[in-house]
């Protein structure tokens, strides 16, 4: 299967855009970490869907446009982005900041989407229940922390970033930052009128998530109580990579 | 040449030991490992310090502001400022710097320091800083905009103090219907601003404006640094068309004085070392949060992944550097010298305590060098004061 990637004016911002396969379209949300690369899940993915992924505005490749200050501002881009593609039946798919991204569109205007699946999912604080300080993190400590399996950290951690691979993880950090320093990784506001989400749902979350650990996974199924709820044991912050076949079944079973 | 007795104040009796378990002495250093009885006797210690300092001369006296952390106990400098001020009659209180961007209100900076220059009777100079970059962790504001509410905030501020309220600011981090200060300032137009700083072409080029012209002070940096960045300064003021006076340059380094190098050294040594190594270790994400710094500037700092902070301290290497200056007073001068030869400043921001440096050998440090350093030393770099920016909004 291939794949293609293309720069897209979306609102204004030069936006980057891997698309591949065929079927109903699937818009997959990136988290915080970025948009590297066409991965083995989206290939899988792109043999039942056309899978579409972007770079949020101030990520990766694409351009951080002046009015890109909050969650509010990529929201709107991508309701957008759907209308400017002419996408209809979208099936959206969020990971991490892309899962608190995808449920802030699912609520502000759900006409061209079909489905929600929010994969390790911020957007919410669960009180006594604090998630990691990503943002004290060394490099190694983050990639170690995204894993159950150290051995994939290991592999990652063996490998040096190219200089601009390097310069794209300091660009990925301050979009990060811009968006979810404080209040941190959520929003308040969120837990009031989540309710009005009534796409049918899939939360998929690894058992051993150490930045948004179990607690998260239960506390969006009791705000969405029309979502089917997967715990996947022995998988980190990163289902898609480290559960590949699990995460596309979980996806598949609600995006049919 | 001028002389500022500047104090970090900070938490001296820490327990180093375990302290260095914990990740920094900043933001995450438990604050039961501070003692009160401890800290209300360090307090009274180093204000005594900073008025002996006037007793005995200096044209101005110094309080900086930092959180949650043993490095420095001032959250609030201003409180000490007042104490200060009420205390002495001649120096010029100096506080190095308010910390624009970390506060919700502005105006509380405007009123604090228009309060202070009433009291003070017109002595007061207002520094104007960003916070270091664990204060971004410390109280939640947004790192990526650090530098555009700090010129939000100086803005708002000196509109605050030159323009007759009421008026509406309506700006995107600050939004009030009535500003009106009262009182109003007493210098005119307004207090000097002085812009401490670790060197940054940005901050030079807004700080030399000729709407602004503001005094810029290198701090903590290698005596390398601290030139190349004040003839950046200097350089800059002649691209808008002025030159620049030695009153709008200054350093700010500690500085050890003692009968002769070896003592100096000897006696310095423990303390400047954990002034680095113990009460300044961060790494480096709690010290350059994301958006901190340009992310132009971050590739740089990261390609060089190293600095002040992150790297293990020596004496012999701060002597190298001479980011503090520590020796016999004849040393001390003749480094001063030579480096205002090169670059003539006028302010020279002494910091005479540091660290763990406990309370007799700070006494002494700051007498010999008020007898034996700065008599020496004044009729360094004096040209006739330019005119003084107009800053009105």
């Amino acid at each position: 299967m291939s794949h293609t990637t293309e720069f897209l004016d979306i609102a204004g911002c030069r936006t980057e855009v891997r698309r591949g396969g065929s079927g109903a379209p699937l818009l997959f949300l990136h988290g915080a970490g970025g948009n590297p690369d066409w991965l083995p899940f989206m290939e899988t993915l792109a043999q039942s869907h056309d899978v579409i992924a972007p770079s949020h505005p101030g990520f990766g490749q694409s351009d951080a446009p002046d009015w890109f200050d909050g969650i509010d501002d990529v929201a709107h881009f991508y309701l957008e982005f759907i209308e400017t593609l002419d996408l209809e039946g979208v099936h959206l798919v969020g990971s991490s900041l892309g899962g608190w991204i995808a449920a802030e569109i699912a609520l502000r205007n759900p006409t061209r989407l079909a489905t929600l699946t929010l994969a390790a999912a911020a957007g919410i604080q669960v009180k006594g229940a604090p998630m990691a300080d990503v943002f004290l993190w060394s490099d190694e400590e983050r990639t170690r922390n995204l894993y159950f399996d150290q051995s994939l950290a290991e592999a990652q951690l063996a490998q040096p970033l190219s200089p601009e691979a390097g310069d794209i993880a300091i660009k990925n950090r301050f979009a990060s930052a811009r968006l979810a320093w404080n209040p941190r990784f959520h929003n308040p506001q969120l837990r009031k009128w989540i309710h009005r989400i009534t796409l049918p749902t899939m939360i998929v979350w690894g058992k051993e998530d150490r930045v948004f650990p179990e607690p998260y996974a239960h506390a969006y199924k009791e705000l969405l109580p029309q979502a089917e709820l997967r715990i996947l044991p022995d998988c980190g912050h990163l289902p898609q990579i480290e559960k590949t076949a699990e995460f596309v079944d979980a996806v598949r079973a609600i995006a049919a | 040449m001028k002389f500022f007795s500047f104090h970090l104040m900070p938490y001296g009796p820490l327990d180093i030991e375990a302290a260095d378990k914990h990740l920094s002495s900043w933001v995450v250093l438990p604050n039961e490992m501070y003692d009160p009885k401890a800290g209300a006797k360090l307090y009274n210690r180093y204000l005594d310090e900073l008025e002996l300092a006037d007793e005995l001369g200096f044209d101005g006296i110094c309080v900086n502001e930092h959180h949650q952390t043993a490095y420095g106990l001032m959250p609030a400098p201003n409180l000490l400022a007042g104490a200060l001020a009420r205390r002495t009659s001649n120096a010029k209180i100096v506080i190095l710097g308010r910390a624009l961007p970390l506060v919700n209100n502005p105006l509380t900076i405007a009123e604090e320091y228009a309060m202070l220059d009433n009291l003070s009777g017109g002595r007061v100079i207002c520094g104007f800083v960003r916070g270091i970059g664990a204060e971004y962790h410390a109280s939640g504001i947004n790192p990526t905009e650090s530098h555009d509410r700090f010129h939000e905030a100086h803005d708002l501020i000196i509109a605050a103090w030159t323009k007759p309220g009421p008026f509406a600011w309506e700006g995107k981090y600050f939004n009030t219907r009535y500003v009106n200060t009262w009182p109003r300032v007493y210098q005119q137009p307004h207090p000097p601003v002085w812009i401490p700083s670790q060197g940054s072409g940005e901050t030079i080029e807004w700080a030399a404006h000729p709407d602004r012209k503001y005094p810029f002070v290198i701090t903590f940096s290698p005596a390398d640094s601290v030139m190349k960045f004040l003839k950046l300064y200097q350089d800059q003021a002649e691209a808008y068309g002025y030159t620049a006076t030695s009153g709008q340059l200054g350093w700010a380094l500690p500085i050890y004085v003692a009968e002769t190098d070896a003592i100096a050294q000897k006696e310095a040594r423990p303390h400047i070392e954990a002034m680095f190594n113990n009460f300044l270790r961060m790494p480096l994400e709690m010290l350059l949060p994301p958006g901190y710094t340009s992310i132009e500037s971050m590739k740089r700092i990261l390609e060089q992944k190293k600095g002040v902070t992150t790297e293990r301290m020596t004496l012999e290497r701060i002597l190298e550097l001479d980011i503090a200056l520590i020796g016999s007073a004849d040393t001390v001068r003749q480094k001063i010298a030579h480096y205002s030869a090169e670059v003539p400043f006028e302010n020279l921001v002494t910091m005479l305590q540091f660290g763990t440096l406990p309370a007799d050998l700070t006494r002494k440090n700051i007498e010999l060098f008020a007898a034996d350093v700065m008599p020496h030393l004044r009729g360094l770099s004096t040209d006739a004061p330019a005119e003084p920016a107009a800053t009105a909004v």
